[in-house]
């Protein structure tokens, strides 16, 4: 190697640095995330989506003459078909860059998480592959899902009397 | 070869890289290098029904490329040392069963890139092998499948979020006989892991910023050069996040980084302003190879850069060791490269 330059003296040695006075010098570099500007967005977007429902609902109560409870099923059904589409046409993702936890709390964040675990995963096989992984995200919604309702359950039996019916 | 320090190889014969290619996916083919990727891909699934399988496609074609670029047969190469960032490096392995030579495979997460360079000139200068392959592919989707989420799975990426290079980029090194015109590999400097405590695998940038300092610190050290030697020093995947970091690291310990031009491949490929879905910039072993071996080299060959020092970092994460708490261990490689013309 030719030319050598004039050896540099290393000041600091990074051995001596701890990982408590990096992680205060890196966060001054680390953007932090916009929560408000996220709470914002999160609640237009999901609102936006409850709002899609609600009319979907109001059309199956219009033109098949359901009751409000009747109409939730097929109402779900259909944003979930959208969610699903939309997620097969690669579209959801990008939405949810956005929208953050708005796309993420409604019926259709489920179906998202389901469908793209089994679109990834089709690829090693029909059982072991989408089957298997279709829960991968989703499994822990109706773990915590089922729990919550147990305990909810329990409160309910000792609380619950006189409080109507569901 | 000559040991230079505790972590630096000279290469005394000066091997020399006698082709290299780069390929590339359809968002580095929008970006602002895009002239300078030998071939782009117009879909991320490249005409294969898997991510995995259309990561091992881009592979081969950089390695034809590379092979072709280099005028030599298939039958002439005598090495290939490469890797990349799926479990069990199977890009490599698969791309190693088409080339049919000897194949070390390397693991550097994303400094595989350099990694794997080093190792096939220390090969190529002493005397095992005449013509050696160095190579890398990445892949968005496999990573994101392997390290994160499903690729359609609506997540909110925080700002310090990368985005996974898709590409490829390989180089022949070969014997230097006095007729290469160059560029050269003069140098590598081999890192150290460090581990600062982070733990947010989408905070890959500060995770992966000590590293790459500390390699940096290492090389002028063990060389005894100063940063003005080089024309360039680009770190591999630091971002928007890391090099800052870096560039604080290695001004408090005194390295006149002022003396040159001092960047980050993961800035480079990408256009963040209009290009925002990369959020903090790019990442993946594609990155620092591709713009190595498409941008860097091409500018040494106009005579843009004499000297260049690539600081390939990588984030040696598994996606089981996050999720058990674990912090993320980070490694950066160094390698010097050098245009003819004054020493042949």
């Amino acid at each position: 190697m030719p030319a050598k330059t004039k050896r540099s003296g290393v000041k600091l040695q990074l051995d001596s640095l701890t990982p408590q006075v990096y992680k205060q010098m890196a966060k001054k570099h680390e953007p932090s995330r916009p929560v408000f500007k996220n709470c914002i967005r999160a609640f237009l977007s999901g609102g936006l989506i409850c709002l899609i429902g609600q009319a979907v609902q109001q059309v199956f109560m219009a033109n098949f003459d359901m009751t409000p409870r009747e109409a939730a099923s097929p109402t779900v059904a259909v944003l979930i078909l959208i969610s699903v589409i939309l997620t097969c046409f690669g579209v959801y993702d990008k939405l949810a860059q956005w929208c953050g936890a708005g796309t993420a709390v409604p019926v259709t964040g489920f179906a998202n998480s389901m469908c793209s675990a089994a679109l990834e995963h089709r690829a090693e096989g029909i059982v072991l592959g989408m089957a298997a992984n279709m829960f991968k995200l989703a499994g822990s919604v109706i773990v915590f899902g089922v729990v919550a309702a147990f305990i909810i359950g329990i409160v309910y039996i000792f609380l619950g009397h006189g409080g109507g019916h569901l | 070869m000559k040991q230079l320090g505790k972590q630096t190889w000279q290469f005394t014969s000066r091997p020399a890289i006698l082709g290299a290619s780069s390929v590339v996916g359809p968002e580095e083919g929008d970006g602002p290098l895009a002239a300078d990727f030998d071939f782009v891909y117009d879909t991320l699934k490249m005409n294969e029904n898997t991510w995995e399988k259309a990561e091992r496609r881009m592979f081969e074609k950089a390695v034809r490329l590379a092979l072709m670029k280099a005028e030599i047969k298939q039958e002439e190469l005598e090495f290939f040392v490469g890797g990349d960032l799926m479990n069990q490096i199977i890009s490599a392995s698969f791309a190693a069963k088409k080339l049919g030579t000897p194949y070390l495979g390397v693991f550097g997460a994303c400094s595989t890139s350099m990694e794997s360079l080093a190792v096939a000139s220390m090969i190529v200068d002493s005397g095992g092998a005449k013509y050696a392959l160095a190579g890398t592919a990445s892949h968005n989707c496999t990573v994101e499948k392997q390290f994160r989420y499903p690729t359609e799975y609506g997540s909110q990426r925080p700002p310090t979020a990368q985005y996974t290079v898709t590409g490829s980029g390989c180089a022949v090194i070969t014997r230097n006989d006095g007729t290469q015109s160059g560029p050269f590999v003069t140098a590598a400097t081999i890192g150290k892991v460090m581990d600062f405590d982070i733990k947010d695998p989408f905070n890959m940038g500060s995770a992966m910023a000590p590293a790459a300092a500390d390699t940096i610190m290492a090389h002028f050290r063990d060389t005894g050069l100063s940063p003005g030697y080089y024309d360039l020093i680009a770190t591999g995947d630091l971002a928007s996040v890391g090099l800052p970091i870096t560039q604080e690291l290695l001004a408090k310990a005194g390295i006149p980084m002022e003396q040159t031009e001092f960047t980050d491949c993961g800035l480079m490929i990408y256009d963040r302003e209009r290009q925002k879905f990369v959020i903090a910039g790019g990442s993946g072993c594609g990155c620092s190879a591709t713009v190595t071996y498409g941008h860097i080299l091409k500018r040494m060959k106009k005579g843009q850069l004499k000297r260049v020092l690539v600081v390939a970092t990588g984030a040696l994460l598994s996606p089981l060791s996050y999720q058990q708490g674990d912090s993320i261990p980070c490694i950066a490689h160094a390698v010097a490269l050098e245009s003819g013309g004054e020493q042949a």
